[in-house]
């Protein structure tokens, strides 16, 4: 394993698209205490861009 | 930390009176099983890639000082923050206010900037493979002995008990099967660190990390949010609740019944300084890293994360407490049978009154994670101190390495199967554990006297080392059985003093081991005879060459890095004062 930001970037990533589309697929699913957000939505994002910044450092070219 | 050892068995206590419970439950769905199907798989996977590094004994036990310095400082904090810690500073939130906080600023980051700045250089510059073998190196055999002995099977006993009340937990909130659940999380942990030794269990303890910081901060956002912010929480909450510092001038203002000696002496020097300065568990990530500058920057690097944590594990506790007393608000402190607030279900209710289905997948991963990243700490630091430090210096001194590598292998199933073991005895022995917890405290107490002594005095004894350790011993039991705090203690027959508060009795215990310890060594050392110089390079201050850090950049070398840790430190202490 060369660079672990690699495989955690993969894991947050997919977590994250997993959680975003069930949040946009089943949109009514939504907690008592804060109905009014769509959490599910709002916390895939968060873990998709945090996977995202992982990956992109783990991809983008070394500098020489 | 700090807290766990004496609250462990009390979290256990009361999720196992309570399981008679029922609006506890929480309702899983498919979608919330997905990612911690993903979760399982990927660390295992880790584990599987990380076996093709591994040849030699050291490789699987030390990592060979092969992992880089970011890995071993989110490592280094993640080790510790196990269940119980989460579910028990959650738990301390509602109970004490920003008090809690104490835990990390107080009793945590200051030990972390002196084990990185000053401690360090003696550990890895010693070249020992583990903390009693530089008790070995520095003293005699019977130091390590004692030390390695009674490390190995405090080890064992926390993390059958984190088993034991992680299994409630879930039988409690997710009506899952308690043999089942303890099973399978074992089997994974045994599985991952089978595979990849030392090196893959960080690696994951990273994994870890970051699920539960992503899995609870949210949750921590949206309970304050709720309550309307921190100034929602303050009107709310009695100012006791929302300060730190300011009502520790006497026990009786204090919801924690500790007064402001007691607490910074006994929980912010003598516990906190004998947890991060001397324990394997925490030392051995350190240890990890590939060379004498990354091992002083782990424990650096790793108080940034660590000052923020309570916003995360401690805060949501906080808001609880508040959403409570604001009207309307949907959210109520969960009880007892028996009556009374059940504290150490506030993590648990709040998750499933603020995460729908499949965010509650992830809170409960990041829960799992936590878990799996204590137990494994535990079992990575079994293994080598049992291979090298008993069976190496006492069973079989000469063997090939590869014997060694079996060995620490064959320990590692062993470390799991006995975890399993003390998780099914805490089950129907309850009060024995409680006991173990008890003279476990004792133990641990005076360690960091030794260390002081031993690493900044070179008269320091062998001799002296090892009567210090049992004397300091000796005086906590004897301050425990002397003292009575809530009814616990007083055994010995009589009352000399009658302590507000059990956690006040533990930080005076402490406080009077340690300096027992330090006296008893001090006079030993000065009546036996001390190793000569010659014996002591990088083991001692004044006869070790310290590292000169001059060329690094200062974000790399350790005495600016402390100045910024502890400025950052006061500032988060004086906004929360």
């Amino acid at each position: 394993m060369e660079d672990l930001r690699r495989p955690i970037g993969f894991l947050f990533s997919l977590l994250g698209v997993i959680l975003l589309l069930y949040g946009v697929i089943a949109p009514d699913v939504r907690a008592p205490l804060d109905a009014d957000i769509n959490v599910n939505v709002w916390c895939g994002a968060m873990l998709l861009i945090f996977g995202g910044i992982l990956l992109w450092l783990s991809f983008r070219p070394k500098r020489s | 930390m700090v807290l766990k050892r004496s609250e462990r068995v009390h979290t256990a206590n009361a999720i196992r009176y309570n399981s008679c419970g029922k609006e506890s439950a929480l309702t899983l769905r498919a979608i919330d099983y997905v990612s911690l199907v993903i979760y399982f798989i990927f660390v295992l996977g880790i584990g599987w890639l990380a076996k093709r590094k591994i040849t030699t004994s050291e490789d699987f036990l030390t990592s060979r000082h092969s992992v880089p310095v970011w890995i071993t400082s989110l490592a280094f904090i993640a080790a510790n923050l196990g269940a119980q810690e989460m579910i028990g500073m959650c738990a301390s939130g509602a109970k004490y206010g920003i008090m809690t906080a104490h835990f990390y600023w107080l009793g945590a980051v200051p030990a972390m900037v002196f084990v990185g700045v000053f401690m360090m250089p003696f550990y890895f510059g010693s070249r020992a493979r583990s903390v009693p073998e530089y008790l070995k190196l520095r003293f005699d055999e019977k130091t390590r002995g004692l030390n390695a002995i009674t490390f190995a099977i405090m080890t064992i006993f926390s993390s059958g008990i984190s088993m034991y009340a992680l299994g409630l937990l879930f039988e409690l909130v997710l009506k899952w099967n308690f043999t089942s659940s303890v099973l399978l999380s074992a089997a994974i942990v045994l599985v991952y660190t089978l595979l990849g030794g030392l090196t893959s269990a960080i690696y994951n303890e990273v994994v870890q990390f970051f699920l539960i910081v992503l899995g609870f901060a949210p949750l921590s956002f949206f309970a304050v949010e709720k309550a309307g912010g921190w100034s929602g929480i303050q009107q709310r909450l009695g100012p006791v609740m929302t300060h730190s510092w300011r009502y520790v001038g006497h026990a009786s203002e204090n919801p924690m019944g500790v007064e402001v000696f007691g607490l910074v002496a006994g929980l912010g020097f003598v516990l906190s300084f004998g947890y991060w300065c001397t324990n394997f568990l925490v030392v051995q990530r350190a240890m990890a890293a590939p060379d004498m500058a990354g091992a002083r920057q782990t424990p650096l690097f790793a108080a940034f994360p660590k000052i923020l944590m309570p916003f995360v594990v401690i805060l949501p506790g906080i808001a609880a407490v508040a959403l409570m007393n604001m009207a309307g608000s949907g959210y109520t402190l969960p009880l007892k049978p028996g009556g009374g607030f059940d504290y150490d279900q506030v993590l648990t209710t709040l998750m499933a009154k603020f995460y729908p289905a499949g965010m509650l997948g992830i809170g409960l991963t990041g829960l799992m994670a936590s878990f799996m990243s204590g137990m494994a700490g535990n079992v990575t630091a079994f293994n080598t101190v049992f291979t090298y430090d008993l069976y190496q210096s006492y069973v079989r001194r000469d063997a090939p390495d590869s014997h060694y590598l079996w060995v620490g292998r064959v320990t590692t199933v062993a470390g799991v199967a006995l975890s399993i073991g003390t998780a099914y005895l805490a089950t129907h022995f309850n009060n024995i554990m409680d006991f173990l917890q008890l003279v476990f405290g004792f133990v641990n107490a005076p360690l960091f006297a030794t260390f002081l002594l031993g690493m900044f005095w070179k008269r320091t004894t062998g001799d002296g080392a090892f009567s210090g350790l049992i004397a300091g011993t000796i005086a906590a039991a004897c301050t425990h059985g002397l003292t009575v705090a809530e009814r616990k203690g007083g055994w010995m027959g009589t009352n000399l003093h009658t302590f507000p508060s059990v956690m006040a009795q533990n930080f005076w215990i402490a406080i009077i081991a340690w300096t027992a310890c330090l006296i008893v060594t001090f006079a030993v050392s000065l009546v036996t005879a001390p190793k000569p110089e010659s014996a002591l390079h990088n083991l001692v201050y004044g006869v070790t060459q310290i590292p000169h850090e001059g060329q690094a950049p200062w974000y790399k070398r350790p005495g600016p890095l402390a100045v910024i840790v502890l400025a950052v430190l006061v500032v988060f202490n004086i906004i929360y004062w």
